[in-house]
């Protein structure tokens, strides 16, 4: 349309689109620091801007682009669609990498240059060792729990005439947030104390002592308490392995379980010999996921103990040092530490990728 | 498992009957609390609405002036010391006496075996309580009445609003203008580029976190939902291209010929055809994304704090504040749930899909 008007005119005209959008840009954000007080109109206010300044952006630029001469045009066009994509994922998330590990060998505020001493506190602090002992009882114990149950669910609902019904119950909290998850097994795990005549409210509890035993503070046990809190996370991700899991299972051809049955193969020598060979991949792309999620874990932690309790975890550690403490420096390093953690994970994907045909 | 033996069946299905249980019974437990009368949260547990033998207070009377507390008391034939009496004594098997507060009250309850049916008493008011931004109050174990400070949760649910469906749309957006660019356009560094999406998909967003927060700080960001829609776009786009490309780069060659044969632009091309036909792979990451921001707690935490508190967050820090007030609590989680429930029972189909194709981020 514009590429397609006089230059005489299809400048000023592209010259006052860009001046609208700065100005619905900055103007919008001023607004929206003015509604502090109406909630509902800066929530609907807020929507309708965030969104169609977006649009905006991307109309404008784009005209610029194609009333551009023929052969800048190409490239310009390009660079506006994956442009912006790009420049969000460096901003956000190449750029702060780099930062981050300068960081790490800053003091405190990011101002001197302190060498090793950020990770010297990093793997040798009574603290983070503590961390580290528990993020090591989430990684084996919660992916082993996750897998294991989800690998069970997966193979004892195959087929079964409620399948659908038991795999979406499973799998419903994955849609619940690990704030409210926290919620949850709280109110499971709450302990009312001694006292006369009490009842407890929490489930466990009260099982507990109807079964004649004694209502424990379940979250002050020492060590227990990390187990817990995995069972949180269990919860929250089997049905994650689960989904994943079945469908690697379903896509068995039948004729690999019809021949193994008429060569007079019983259900556990089948899921032996070939149900856990052919979903091996799986098994192994779902544990990966969920070691590197319980390594970055931080929500469960934060909420349910704050990582006292001997319960902490790198993560909330992470967010102790920067923001309790003020301490940037070792908040990077050990942000760094978990980057490092996860390379080999990265690397794999990358090698993964090289193999595929795509964009050559 | 598909067996025969009725034997086996009969011992699978109980396993997973038991697993279905254990899965469901949690949420249950905090759905039913979060309707009942918050006296009856502190002194019972959450099952006793369903039908059950509990020991009732029938009746009370009043000792005489005389009696002395710190000698065993004969009641109706049965003796014992007042600790014994204030835990409750069998008179007979279906009649019970405690001693009401202190040792001066004398005052006795009976209190006798009945079976209680579904007589619970349910109520909205814990969620009244729970959106209100002024005093609240309620009954605890003993009938007190206990004051708080309400815990708006209507604003955070219209700021989880405000982050969550800009952070959802945004990054969809900019995710297919990319997806369409690498799919169907040449660049220089078009590959090097997609290899930098790929190995971002597992970055942990720690690493992130504080740099961001210091842009935020000298840009005057701090607090703002813009803060949250740029973070939450960074850190779902490595995801969303990947995710997209794969679905945009297998649409066929022909369509996007003929449209450029008609004279169609790429932005045209774009906006008439691949947006509409990539509605699969979109609605899955859109799911995926909207979960993943409404949850969120650590990302607002950081860049919002306590400004614009978002579902989580104000959840986060009432758990922390009041964290016995379970009829507070109980309201405000299932709340902060029904949202992203009912996405995903009503998307599970396109929220499976995108898992399954995204199961290599970190």
């Amino acid at each position: 349309m514009i590429q397609n008007l006089k230059p005489q005119y299809r400048y000023p005209l592209l010259i006052a689109l860009l001046l609208f959008t700065v100005l619905y840009l900055g103007g919008g954000f001023r607004l929206s620091q003015n509604l502090q007080e109406q909630a509902v109109l800066l929530t609907l206010f807020a929507v309708f801007w965030g969104l169609s300044s977006v649009a905006l952006l991307y109309i404008v630029l784009n005209a610029i682009a194609e009333s551009l001469p023929r052969p800048l045009r190409r490239m310009a066009v390009a660079l506006v669609f994956a442009g912006p994509a790009m420049a969000l994922l460096i901003w956000a998330l190449v750029l702060p990498t780099l930062r981050s590990l300068r960081l790490s060998f800053l003091d405190a505020n990011g101002k001197e240059f302190v060498g090793l001493e950020n990770f010297r506190f990093a793997f040798t602090d009574p603290i983070m060792i503590e961390a580290f002992g528990n993020n090591l009882l989430w990684m084996i114990f919660g992916t082993l729990f996750c897998v294991l149950g989800g690998l069970l669910i997966a193979v004892l609902a195959d087929q079964n005439r409620y399948e659908k019904l038991i795999k979406s119950l499973i799998f419903m909290p994955m849609a619940i947030s690990f704030v409210g998850a926290g919620v949850i097994w709280k109110f499971m795990y709450s302990y009312r104390g001694e006292g006369i005549n009490i009842a407890e409210i929490g489930l466990l509890n009260a099982l507990v002592v109807a079964l004649g035993g004694e209502a424990q503070p379940w979250l002050l046990l020492p060590l227990w308490n990390n187990f817990f809190l995995i069972a949180i996370m269990v919860w929250l991700q089997t049905g994650y392995a689960m989904v994943i899991i079945s469908s690697a299972i379903k896509a068995i051809p039948e004729s690999l379980n019809e021949a193994a049955r008429v060569d007079g193969a019983n259900g556990v020598r089948i899921f032996a010999s070939i149900t856990v060979p052919s979903i091996m991949p799986t098994i192994v792309t779902v544990s990966t996921t969920i070691l590197i999620f319980s390594l970055k874990l931080f929500d469960i932690v934060r909420v349910m103990t704050g990582g006292n309790f001997g319960t902490n975890v790198i993560a909330n550690e992470f967010y102790l040092r920067q923001f309790t403490y003020g301490n940037s420096g070792q908040a990077s390093a050990i942000a760094v530490v978990l980057l490092v953690v996860i390379i080999p994970v990265l690397a794999y994907n990358l090698h993964q990728f090289r193999g595929r045909k795509a964009l050559k | 498992m598909n067996t025969k033996n009725p034997f086996w069946r009969g011992v699978i299905g109980l396993i997973l009957l038991m697993l279905v249980l254990l899965w469901t019974i949690p949420t249950l437990g905090v759905f039913i609390t979060s309707f009942r009368d918050s006296q009856d949260i502190y002194s019972s547990g959450w099952w006793t609405i369903l039908p059950h033998k509990d020991w009732v207070k029938v009746d009370e009377f009043q000792l005489p002036d005389d009696t002395n507390p710190n000698e065993p008391v004969t009641i109706e034939g049965q003796t014992a010391d007042f600790d014994q009496w204030r835990q409750g004594v069998l008179v007979s098997e279906t009649r019970r006496l405690q001693w009401y507060g202190n040792k001066r009250s004398r005052k006795i309850e009976v209190f006798q075996e009945q079976w209680v049916g579904f007589g619970a008493n349910l109520t909205f008011q814990n969620y009244k309580d729970v959106l209100s931004t002024g005093q609240v109050s309620y009954q605890d174990a003993q009938g007190n009445t206990i004051r708080r400070q309400g815990n708006n949760f209507t604003a955070a649910v219209l700021n989880s609003l405000a982050v969550s469906i800009p952070a959802t749309v945004i990054p969809i957006l900019i995710a297919a203008f990319a997806a369409y660019a690498f799919a169907w356009m040449e660049f220089p560094g078009r590959r090097p580029l997609f290899i930098m999406v790929v190995a971002l998909l597992v970055v942990p967003l720690q690493i992130a976190l504080i740099p961001i927060l210091r842009d935020y700080t000298r840009w005057g960001l701090n607090g703002t939902f813009v803060s949250m829609w740029l973070a939450h776009t960074g850190f779902g786009l490595p995801l969303a291209v990947y995710l997209l490309y794969n679905y945009v780069s297998t649409l066929p060659r022909d369509i996007f010929e003929s449209a450029y044969l008609d004279g169609a632009t790429p932005f045209n091309t774009f906006v008439r055809l691949v947006l509409p036909l990539s509605i699969p792979a979109l609605a899955s990451f859109a799911i995926f994304q909207f979960l993943w921001v409404w949850n969120d707690y650590l990302v607002a935490l950081v860049f919002l704090g306590d400004k614009h508190r978002v579902m989580t967050s104000a959840l986060a820090a009432m758990v922390g504040e009041k964290g016995q007030d379970w009829h507070l609590l109980t309201s405000g989680a299932f709340l902060s749930m029904i949202l992203p429930l009912t996405v995903f029972f009503a998307l599970q189909r396109f929220f499976v899909r995108g898992l399954m194709a995204g199961s290599v981020k970190g």
